[in-house]
């Protein structure tokens, strides 16, 4: 089973909890083994790299920035 | 051309045109609504009223949808890194005047200010550069600038525009000038921020830059068409119930103190853009004068608690108080000279 390190970047805000949500779903469709953390520190999210939240890094590397997308178009990003 | 391009572009040719016949029917069917199915009578405060909303909530709320597609396909073109990269190192005074212009189009969230300032002051962005971008960012809203295109026609817009990027411009410079680095919180200095990521500047079909409209309107128009319904709901309340000319006396060019009473009021005051014009809209009906309506309008939109609240993370109280005052000085400018010249 391929496993997946699923980084949620953002303060918090609505949109966050959102891309969070809709990348969760579309690790367990796809049946991986996944963890999500959620990164609020804004020192460690521009030590990413990254200025729009939210973002999505998927095994250190940055996926996306500033879009929520839904589930099943995220699942491009986390196969 | 491909049959499925040619469908697509024969369905958006539709789209359009359905839009537009919609769009100029909404008067006729404003008043139909208010005076024939309501049964009110043309004279009366609560049809007037009626008729203001029944007129301006699908008409906002249609023009919204196109503006925040159009925005987001624009949008799809800039991102902050590229923005970055044109402003790093730049010389002050050219450097305020490209941020307050980047500002306007590079897509911004309040909510994501942080990563950006500190992204910006520790790449090579001056201080003062960094404030100009965010203060023309929210004050030069897209969604404002073409909803007073809308309703008071391209001079009242162009004037908004202007004088908001010549806000940031100079707000900026000023606090450039003024070296007030060592109010910044100091760990932001010290970041090791990592070289840009990517992730928001992949190369783009004009499929995925319409996909980003789209996105754009589901999130936006999803999010804020309550505050347009309840702007509009104040407005069609002021303009059937209060008496014309009243704001006159209150808000009128006579009345010296209204315009620092319309930025203190507007100041806390945090609302959408969109639901502060339909307001707007029914104050200089009624009397107001436009410099003091563009100044309210500037500091709810321009000058918000969150977001200052949100800043206060890498900014000391000192320099977020300079900040407020300087944008807050350049806003009541704004509306005494507009007062005065027009």
């Amino acid at each position: 089973m391929a496993s997946r390190l699923i980084e949620i970047l953002g303060s918090g805000c609505a949109k966050c909890e959102m891309l969070a949500q809709h990348a969760e779903q579309a690790a367990q469709e796809l049946g991986l083994d996944y963890a999500v953390i959620k990164i609020k520190d804004p020192v460690a999210i521009v030590r990413r790299g990254v200025m729009q939240t939210p973002a999505l890094v998927v095994d250190g590397q940055v996926k996306l920035q500033g879009r929520v997308l839904t589930a099943e178009h995220l699942k491009e990003y986390l196969r | 051309m491909p049959v499925p391009r040619l469908r697509s572009l024969l369905l958006a040719l539709l789209g359009v045109s359905a839009w537009w016949l919609v769009y100029r029917s909404l008067e006729p069917l404003g008043r139909w609504l208010a005076f024939r199915l309501l049964g009110l009578a043309p004279g009366s405060r609560l049809g007037a009223a009626v008729a203001f909303f029944a007129y301006e909530a699908p008409k906002v709320l249609l023009l919204l949808v196109v503006v925040v597609f159009g925005v987001g396909v624009v949008r799809s073109f800039f991102t902050p890194e590229r923005t970055r990269a044109v402003l790093a190192g730049r010389r002050e005074s050219v450097g305020n005047v490209l941020a307050a212009l980047l500002g306007v189009v590079t897509p911004f969230c309040s909510c994501s200010a942080v990563p950006l300032f500190i992204g910006f002051v520790t790449t090579g962005v001056p201080l003062g550069v960094t404030f100009s971008f965010l203060i023309s960012a929210p004050m030069v809203n897209e969604i404002a600038l073409v909803l007073l295109f809308g309703l008071f026609g391209w001079k009242v817009a162009a004037l908004y525009a202007g004088t908001g990027l010549i806000i940031a411009t100079v707000a900026g410079w000023i606090i450039g000038r003024l070296k007030l680095e060592r109010w910044v919180e100091p760990w932001v200095y010290a970041t090791a921020t990592g070289p840009a990521a990517g992730g928001s500047d992949a190369p783009l079909a004009w499929g995925d830059r319409f996909e980003f409209g789209r996105e754009a309107v589901k999130d936006i128009v999803g999010r804020v068409w309550p505050f347009v319904l309840a702007g509009i709901a104040v407005g069609a309340a002021i303009h059937g119930y209060v008496p014309q000319d009243f704001m006159a006396s209150i808000m009128g060019k006579g009345a010296w103190w209204s315009v620092p009473l319309a930025v203190l009021i507007g100041v806390p005051m945090y609302s959408n853009a969109a639901g502060i014009i339909p307001i707007v809209q029914a104050l200089l009906e009624k009397g107001a004068a436009l410099g003091t309506v563009l100044a309210f309008m500037m500091s709810v939109i321009g000058l918000s608690l969150p977001e200052t609240i949100i800043l206060r993370k890498v900014l000391t109280l000192p320099l977020i108080a300079t900040f407020v005052g300087v944008v807050a000085a350049g806003i009541l400018v704004v509306g005494y000279v507009f007062n005065i010249v027009l």
